[in-house]
């Protein structure tokens, strides 16, 4: 992977003082812009003490916001994991016409705002939506309720699962697959027996970072949820809340919550790179 | 890969012995439909209640034209530090060694994995006039929170990944003996970098400026924070689609949204055929 160039070959090396130029350049660069805001959400979030910051945390809003961001991602990330298999296992072993198409529409959510994302559904379920009327007759409600979060949700963390098993999966063939079908194996037992072991390390990457954005994904779910406390606020939603109140104690202890979370989750995707990186389609396109 | 013809011929045979065809290209039709596209129809639908002169009314209001100007231009000068030092950041990372590199090659993906909402909140505080950097601007009299140069620190923040990872590969692959090669002819190490580095890696700057771009345009979470969302001065283009939706004016609201749209599009255009000529001319 590092292609530096050893000693001998001072031809393509740089001056030193070039060299440390770039370096103090890229570090600081690196400790502006990302360790100092990171130091910063602890700091700010332990400021009054550890007493204050557990208070934070325990109070029935903040364990609240907890809870629904928690059952917004159990129901959003397993659907986005069968849409991204299905979707891999079609595009990957098939072939048909308007394959790249459909690869275009998946990769549509990348591409729209987040608020954007929140304002189609409102435009769709919200009380003078296209479906507004329908809905209130039978007292369905979408938008500024759980629905409406998971909703938006689904939408913003569409392609992760799907982008990641769709390139590992057409690198692996179809020669396996083949194999087992002949052998007289059944279209599911092929999917679990051969086609999941090999694709599990790209899967649960795609998992991590699907859950990584589900949780804590702020605008799309900022314009269905009407900012209900206690009943439609995600944990991100109630940083806002909170800092809007001046409580920056608070709002620093739940964002320090979704910091630990970031954290974790770019440790887990590293240790996956590092060890799996093989079998992983991000790491042979290092995206 | 087959040539696209359209969705009337999805279901001519594929001569596959793997089954499941049917049933996956199914379930990845259905869940695309109900959650992506019919959503998006209703955005492109919504506005024709007010007409095309209503649609014209609606993003040539001066609110708006300023929001899209603010948002378009933060994020084009963020994309512009991100593609200077990304560039330095993926350079160190392709070409030094030294201790701790394998942490800071995995932290440069923070800002993919941080909540907006956090991100937001934490530069608030440090860039705020009493915060760990604001105090050190403000006898300069250098204001960054609650003023446009608040948004640029934002969306540069949000958009650092993504020069860094698509000029990576492109680095890694680099033939150095192109560069001895350069070398050995008598090119001094700039020239060599101008003549011989740049113009292979170009293609990958511009992606990944383009994908910073398109993602600082969108974004919403950590900026309204920093801020300070003033009308006509630093109010982004989302915030107002939120403003208008706030006020029940559904269709003002879908204008913006698709202006917003059709302007991103139009940028990524030109980029796109931008990156097809520096292809050619550099004979990649």
């Amino acid at each position: 992977m590092s292609g530096h160039a050893p000693k001998s070959r001072v031809a393509t090396n740089e001056p030193a003082w070039v060299k440390a130029l770039i370096m103090l350049a890229a570090l600081g660069f690196l400790g502006f812009f990302i360790l100092l805001p990171l130091a910063a959400v602890f700091t700010e979030a332990l400021r009054r003490g550890v007493g204050a910051y557990l208070e934070a945390l325990v109070e029935p809003d903040a364990l609240a916001a907890v809870k629904l961001t928690l059952l917004v991602a159990v129901i959003a990330v397993p659907v986005n994991v069968v849409f991204g298999i299905a979707a891999a296992w079609a595009i990957a072993k098939h072939k048909f016409p308007g394959k790249s198409l459909l690869l275009t529409l998946i990769d549509l959510p990348f591409s729209v705002s987040p608020v954007i994302s929140g304002l189609v559904y409102v435009l769709l379920f919200g009380a003078h939506g296209l479906l507004g009327p329908f809905l209130r007759e039978h007292g369905i409600q979408i938008v500024f309720a759980v629905p409406g979060l998971v909703l938006a949700t689904m939408f913003i963390t569409f392609p992760f699962v799907a982008r990641e098993l769709i390139p590992l999966m057409q690198a692996q063939g179809v020669e396996e697959e083949e194999a087992a079908i002949t052998l007289g194996a059944s279209g599911w037992q092929t999917f679990r027996r051969v086609t999941l072991p090999n694709i599990r390390w790209g899967l649960l990457y795609g998992v991590l970072l699907c859950n990584a954005r589900a949780m804590g994904e702020f605008g799309a779910v900022s314009v269905v949820s009407g900012h209900i406390r206690g009943e439609t606020n995600t944990m991100p939603l109630h940083v806002e809340i909170l800092y809007n109140e001046y409580n920056f104690v608070a709002a620093f202890a739940v964002a320090s919550l979704l910091a630990i979370l970031a954290l974790v989750t770019l440790v887990a995707k590293s240790l996956l790179e590092w060890r799996h990186g093989a079998e992983l389609a991000a790491t042979a396109r290092r995206h | 890969m087959t040539a696209t013809s359209g969705f009337s011929l999805f279901r001519r045979r594929n001569r596959s012995i793997i089954p499941g065809f049917g049933l996956t290209l199914g379930i990845t039709l259905t869940h695309l439909t109900l959650i992506v596209l019919i959503p998006l129809a209703a955005l492109m639908l919504r506005p024709w209640d007010i007409g095309l002169s209503g649609f014209i009314n609606q993003v040539t209001e001066p609110r708006v034209l300023a929001a899209l100007r603010l948002s378009f231009g933060t994020a084009f000068a963020a994309a512009a530090v991100n593609a200077v030092f990304g560039l330095a950041v993926a350079w160190m990372l392709v070409r030094y060694d030294f201790w701790g590199k394998r942490v800071v090659d995995a932290i440069v993906d923070l800002p993919f994995a941080l909540p907006t909402a956090v991100a937001g909140i934490a530069l608030t505080s440090l860039y705020a006039p009493n915060g760990w950097v604001g105090q050190f601007l403000e006898p300069l009299g250098i204001k960054v929170a609650y003023t446009p140069l608040g948004v640029v620190v934002a969306l540069t923040f949000i958009g650092l990944p993504f020069v860094v990872r698509t000029v990576q590969p492109v680095l890694e692959e680099l033939d150095t003996e192109l560069e001895e090669a350069a070398a050995c002819l008598g090119a001094s190490r700039l020239e060599t970098f101008i003549r011989v580095i740049f113009p292979v890696i170009f293609p990958a700057l511009l992606t990944g400026f383009a994908l910073a771009l398109a993602r600082g345009v969108g974004e919403y979470g950590s900026v309204i924070f920093i801020a300070g969302n003033m009308p006509m001065v630093s109010e982004i283009a989302p915030l107002l689609i939120v403003i208008k939706l706030e006020q029940f004016n559904y269709a003002g609201a879908a204008s913006v949204g698709i202006a917003m749209l059709i302007l991103s599009f139009a940028m990524l255009l030109v980029i796109n055929l931008l990156q097809r000529w520096t292809r050619r001319w550099a004979g990649v």
